[in-house]
Protein backbone atom coordinates (compact mmCIF):
# COMPACT_ATOMS: atom_id res chain seq x y z
CA UNK A 1 0.00 0.00 0.00
CA UNK A 2 1.52 3.40 -0.68
CA UNK A 3 2.13 6.32 1.39
CA UNK A 4 -1.17 7.59 0.61
CA UNK A 5 -3.29 5.35 1.31
CA UNK A 6 -1.72 4.70 4.18
CA UNK A 7 -1.75 8.30 5.59
CA UNK A 8 -5.72 8.27 5.22
CA UNK A 9 -6.23 5.45 7.12
CA UNK A 10 -3.41 6.82 9.90
CA UNK A 11 -5.86 9.77 9.98
CA UNK A 12 -9.01 7.31 10.25
CA UNK A 13 -7.29 5.45 13.78
CA UNK A 14 -6.01 2.36 11.98
CA UNK A 15 -3.49 0.89 14.25
CA UNK A 16 -2.34 -1.34 11.66
CA UNK A 17 -1.28 1.43 9.18
CA UNK A 18 0.38 3.72 11.93
CA UNK A 19 2.05 0.04 12.91
CA UNK A 20 3.20 -0.46 9.15
CA UNK A 21 4.52 3.06 8.36
CA UNK A 22 6.58 2.97 11.47
CA UNK A 23 8.09 -0.49 10.35
CA UNK A 24 8.44 1.27 6.62
CA UNK A 25 10.47 3.85 8.27
CA UNK A 26 12.46 3.90 11.14
CA UNK A 27 15.24 2.32 9.75
CA UNK A 28 16.26 4.85 7.89
CA UNK A 29 15.26 7.67 10.43
CA UNK A 30 17.69 5.68 13.06
CA UNK A 31 20.32 5.90 10.53
CA UNK A 32 19.62 9.58 10.13
CA UNK A 33 19.05 10.84 13.27
CA UNK A 34 22.31 8.92 14.39
CA UNK A 35 24.32 11.71 12.44
CA UNK A 36 23.23 14.40 14.90
CA UNK A 37 22.83 12.41 18.29
CA UNK A 38 25.57 10.71 20.50
CA UNK A 39 24.62 7.56 20.70
CA UNK A 40 21.73 4.53 19.40
CA UNK A 41 20.04 5.26 22.82
CA UNK A 42 19.40 8.83 21.80
CA UNK A 43 18.69 7.96 18.42
CA UNK A 44 16.00 5.71 19.29
CA UNK A 45 14.41 8.29 21.77
CA UNK A 46 14.80 11.17 19.06
CA UNK A 47 13.06 8.20 16.45
CA UNK A 48 10.23 7.89 18.89
CA UNK A 49 9.74 11.44 19.56
CA UNK A 50 9.25 12.33 15.96
CA UNK A 51 6.42 9.55 15.51
CA UNK A 52 4.52 10.93 18.40
CA UNK A 53 5.31 14.85 16.60
CA UNK A 54 3.31 12.96 13.33
CA UNK A 55 0.68 12.15 15.51
CA UNK A 56 0.08 15.33 17.07
CA UNK A 57 0.79 17.01 13.41
CA UNK A 58 -1.45 15.07 11.68
CA UNK A 59 -4.72 17.72 11.50
CA UNK A 60 -2.53 20.53 10.00
CA UNK A 61 -0.63 18.18 7.30
CA UNK A 62 -2.27 19.34 4.18
CA UNK A 63 -0.02 17.17 2.43
CA UNK A 64 1.78 19.99 0.46
CA UNK A 65 5.07 17.78 0.29
CA UNK A 66 5.45 13.65 0.84
CA UNK A 67 4.56 12.12 4.01
CA UNK A 68 8.21 10.82 3.67
CA UNK A 69 9.56 14.04 3.36
CA UNK A 70 7.80 15.61 6.08
CA UNK A 71 8.67 12.80 8.48
CA UNK A 72 12.58 13.08 7.69
CA UNK A 73 11.82 16.60 7.89
CA UNK A 74 10.53 16.40 11.55
CA UNK A 75 12.91 13.83 12.76
CA UNK A 76 15.96 16.40 11.57
CA UNK A 77 14.38 19.49 13.20
CA UNK A 78 14.20 17.04 16.69
CA UNK A 79 17.30 15.36 16.19
CA UNK A 80 18.92 18.88 15.63
CA UNK A 81 17.33 20.23 18.84
CA UNK A 82 18.42 17.21 20.96
CA UNK A 83 22.25 17.41 19.32
CA UNK A 84 23.18 20.56 19.94
CA UNK A 85 22.34 19.73 23.36
CA UNK A 86 24.19 17.51 23.72
CA UNK A 87 27.08 19.08 21.67
CA UNK A 88 27.41 21.80 18.33
CA UNK A 89 25.98 20.70 15.28
CA UNK A 90 26.43 22.12 12.02
CA UNK A 91 23.36 22.95 10.09
CA UNK A 92 23.29 19.87 7.21
CA UNK A 93 23.53 22.01 4.48
CA UNK A 94 26.79 23.40 5.17
CA UNK A 95 28.44 20.15 6.12
CA UNK A 96 27.07 18.81 2.34
CA UNK A 97 28.87 21.91 0.98
CA UNK A 98 32.01 21.43 2.97
CA UNK A 99 32.30 17.41 2.17
CA UNK A 100 31.20 17.78 -1.63
CA UNK A 101 33.87 20.86 -1.80
CA UNK A 102 36.57 18.86 -0.41
CA UNK A 103 38.63 17.58 -3.61
CA UNK A 104 39.06 13.86 -3.33
CA UNK A 105 39.72 11.81 -5.87
CA UNK A 106 37.57 8.56 -6.39
CA UNK A 107 40.60 6.71 -7.25
CA UNK A 108 44.55 7.40 -6.02
CA UNK A 109 46.02 9.13 -8.52
CA UNK A 110 49.09 7.19 -8.20
CA UNK A 111 46.95 4.57 -9.69
CA UNK A 112 46.84 5.82 -13.13
CA UNK A 113 50.13 7.00 -15.52
CA UNK A 114 50.95 10.66 -15.69
CA UNK A 115 49.50 13.58 -17.87
CA UNK A 116 52.70 13.57 -19.52
CA UNK A 117 52.70 9.80 -20.78
CA UNK A 118 53.56 9.41 -24.64
CA UNK A 119 50.64 7.30 -25.08
CA UNK A 120 48.25 6.70 -22.43
CA UNK A 121 48.40 10.22 -20.13
CA UNK A 122 45.93 9.49 -17.34
CA UNK A 123 45.04 5.99 -18.41
CA UNK A 124 45.67 3.08 -15.54
CA UNK A 125 48.79 2.12 -14.18
CA UNK A 126 47.35 -0.03 -11.76
CA UNK A 127 44.11 -1.51 -13.05
CA UNK A 128 41.69 -2.77 -10.87
CA UNK A 129 42.03 -6.26 -10.03
CA UNK A 130 39.16 -8.53 -10.35
CA UNK A 131 37.24 -9.59 -7.40
CA UNK A 132 38.26 -13.03 -6.70
CA UNK A 133 36.09 -14.88 -4.55
CA UNK A 134 37.49 -17.79 -2.20
CA UNK A 135 35.69 -20.40 -0.28
CA UNK A 136 36.38 -17.58 3.03
CA UNK A 137 35.69 -14.39 0.68
CA UNK A 138 32.60 -14.80 -1.04
CA UNK A 139 30.79 -11.81 -2.90
CA UNK A 140 27.20 -12.32 -1.30
CA UNK A 141 28.61 -13.29 2.05
CA UNK A 142 27.66 -11.90 5.39
CA UNK A 143 30.87 -11.27 6.41
CA UNK A 144 31.15 -9.08 3.13
CA UNK A 145 28.17 -7.06 3.67
CA UNK A 146 29.27 -6.39 7.72
CA UNK A 147 32.34 -4.84 5.80
CA UNK A 148 30.33 -2.64 3.76
CA UNK A 149 28.46 -1.49 6.58
CA UNK A 150 31.49 -0.73 8.50
CA UNK A 151 32.73 0.89 5.22
CA UNK A 152 29.72 3.48 5.53
CA UNK A 153 30.25 3.69 9.41
CA UNK A 154 33.45 5.52 8.71
CA UNK A 155 32.22 8.20 5.83
CA UNK A 156 31.90 11.38 6.57
CA UNK A 157 28.53 12.38 7.62
CA UNK A 158 26.84 14.16 4.76
CA UNK A 159 28.30 11.09 2.42
CA UNK A 160 26.75 8.70 5.00
CA UNK A 161 23.06 10.14 4.92
CA UNK A 162 23.45 10.26 1.06
CA UNK A 163 24.13 6.87 0.52
CA UNK A 164 21.89 5.43 3.44
CA UNK A 165 18.82 6.51 1.65
CA UNK A 166 20.06 6.81 -2.02
CA UNK A 167 21.36 2.94 -1.82
CA UNK A 168 19.92 1.31 1.36
CA UNK A 169 16.93 2.49 1.74
CA UNK A 170 15.99 2.80 -2.39
CA UNK A 171 14.93 6.46 -2.83
CA UNK A 172 14.70 8.79 -5.60
CA UNK A 173 17.50 11.19 -5.60
CA UNK A 174 14.84 14.04 -5.96
CA UNK A 175 13.52 13.39 -2.56
CA UNK A 176 17.08 13.23 -1.08
CA UNK A 177 17.60 16.22 -2.10
CA UNK A 178 14.72 17.79 -0.60
CA UNK A 179 14.57 15.95 2.39
CA UNK A 180 18.35 16.78 3.14
CA UNK A 181 17.43 20.39 1.38
CA UNK A 182 20.79 19.80 -0.59
CA UNK A 183 21.26 20.30 -4.53
CA UNK A 184 20.89 17.67 -7.40
CA UNK A 185 24.64 18.66 -7.62
CA UNK A 186 25.99 18.18 -4.78
CA UNK A 187 23.40 15.06 -3.65
CA UNK A 188 25.28 13.52 -6.90
CA UNK A 189 29.19 14.39 -5.81
CA UNK A 190 28.25 13.00 -2.37
CA UNK A 191 26.71 10.14 -3.49
CA UNK A 192 29.63 9.07 -5.95
CA UNK A 193 32.38 9.97 -2.75
CA UNK A 194 30.58 7.50 -1.16
CA UNK A 195 30.12 4.60 -3.47
CA UNK A 196 33.76 5.19 -4.75
CA UNK A 197 35.00 4.90 -0.83
CA UNK A 198 32.98 1.91 -0.01
CA UNK A 199 34.57 0.07 -3.58
CA UNK A 200 38.14 1.21 -2.54
CA UNK A 201 37.71 -0.40 0.69
CA UNK A 202 35.92 -3.62 -0.76
CA UNK A 203 38.99 -4.03 -3.04
CA UNK A 204 41.06 -3.83 0.11
CA UNK A 205 38.91 -6.58 1.50
CA UNK A 206 39.01 -8.34 -1.61
CA UNK A 207 42.84 -8.83 -2.05
CA UNK A 208 43.65 -9.61 1.85
CA UNK B 1 31.21 16.08 -37.10
CA UNK B 2 34.28 16.21 -35.06
CA UNK B 3 35.33 13.36 -33.63
CA UNK B 4 34.94 13.84 -29.53
CA UNK B 5 37.86 13.79 -27.48
CA UNK B 6 38.60 10.51 -25.87
CA UNK B 7 37.95 9.92 -22.10
CA UNK B 8 40.97 8.93 -20.27
CA UNK B 9 40.11 6.29 -17.44
CA UNK B 10 41.25 8.65 -14.65
CA UNK B 11 38.49 11.16 -15.97
CA UNK B 12 35.80 8.40 -16.27
CA UNK B 13 36.23 6.84 -12.91
CA UNK B 14 34.98 10.47 -11.49
CA UNK B 15 31.56 9.97 -13.45
CA UNK B 16 30.57 7.15 -13.12
CA UNK B 17 27.63 8.36 -10.50
CA UNK B 18 26.39 10.66 -12.92
CA UNK B 19 26.32 7.71 -15.77
CA UNK B 20 24.02 5.57 -14.20
CA UNK B 21 21.84 8.37 -13.01
CA UNK B 22 21.44 9.44 -16.53
CA UNK B 23 23.50 13.17 -16.08
CA UNK B 24 26.04 12.84 -18.11
CA UNK B 25 25.55 15.78 -21.25
CA UNK B 26 25.17 13.43 -24.69
CA UNK B 27 28.66 14.01 -25.45
CA UNK B 28 30.20 12.68 -21.94
CA UNK B 29 27.77 9.87 -22.30
CA UNK B 30 29.00 9.17 -25.81
CA UNK B 31 32.52 9.66 -24.65
CA UNK B 32 31.99 7.44 -21.66
CA UNK B 33 30.30 4.19 -23.48
CA UNK B 34 33.36 4.53 -26.23
CA UNK B 35 35.98 4.41 -23.75
CA UNK B 36 34.36 1.18 -22.02
CA UNK B 37 33.70 -0.50 -25.33
CA UNK B 38 37.68 -0.17 -25.74
CA UNK B 39 38.72 -0.77 -22.12
CA UNK B 40 39.08 -3.80 -20.20
CA UNK B 41 40.23 -2.46 -16.79
CA UNK B 42 37.23 0.11 -16.70
CA UNK B 43 34.85 -2.62 -17.48
CA UNK B 44 36.50 -4.54 -14.65
CA UNK B 45 35.72 -0.86 -12.60
CA UNK B 46 32.25 -0.09 -13.41
CA UNK B 47 31.60 -3.72 -12.61
CA UNK B 48 32.83 -3.62 -9.14
CA UNK B 49 31.14 -0.13 -9.26
CA UNK B 50 27.65 -1.65 -9.25
CA UNK B 51 28.48 -4.67 -7.03
CA UNK B 52 29.26 -1.92 -4.76
CA UNK B 53 25.93 -0.61 -4.99
CA UNK B 54 24.02 -3.51 -5.13
CA UNK B 55 26.11 -4.72 -1.66
CA UNK B 56 25.11 -1.39 -0.27
CA UNK B 57 21.64 -2.57 -0.89
CA UNK B 58 21.83 -5.68 0.63
CA UNK B 59 22.13 -4.07 4.31
CA UNK B 60 19.41 -4.50 6.26
CA UNK B 61 17.89 -1.31 7.52
CA UNK B 62 17.95 -0.50 11.34
CA UNK B 63 15.11 -1.61 13.38
CA UNK B 64 13.50 0.19 16.52
CA UNK B 65 13.80 -2.29 19.33
CA UNK B 66 10.39 -4.17 20.74
CA UNK B 67 10.61 -1.98 23.67
CA UNK B 68 10.57 1.36 21.62
CA UNK B 69 7.97 -0.26 18.70
CA UNK B 70 5.54 -1.08 21.86
CA UNK B 71 5.73 1.98 23.67
CA UNK B 72 4.86 3.83 20.59
CA UNK B 73 1.95 1.56 19.93
CA UNK B 74 0.55 2.71 23.56
CA UNK B 75 1.28 6.15 22.88
CA UNK B 76 -0.81 5.80 19.35
CA UNK B 77 -3.98 4.61 21.35
CA UNK B 78 -3.77 6.86 23.62
CA UNK B 79 -3.54 9.25 20.95
CA UNK B 80 -7.01 7.69 19.15
CA UNK B 81 -9.05 8.07 22.00
CA UNK B 82 -8.18 11.41 22.46
CA UNK B 83 -8.95 12.61 18.82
Amino acid sequence: MDDGALLERLRAGDEAAFTELVGRYSGALLRLVRMYVPSAAVAEEVVQETWLGVLSGLDGFEGRSSLRTWLFRIAINRARTRGSRERRTVPFASLADREAGEEHPSVAPERFLGPDHDRWPHHWATPPRRWEESPDRRLESHETVERVLAAIAQLPPAQRAVITLRDIEGWESSEVCNTLEISETNQRVLLHRARSRVRADLETYFAE
Amino acid sequence: MTELPEMPCQELVEVVTDYLDGALSAPDRARFEAHLADCDACRDYVDQFRETISLVGRVEPEQLSPQAREQLLDAFRGWRVRS
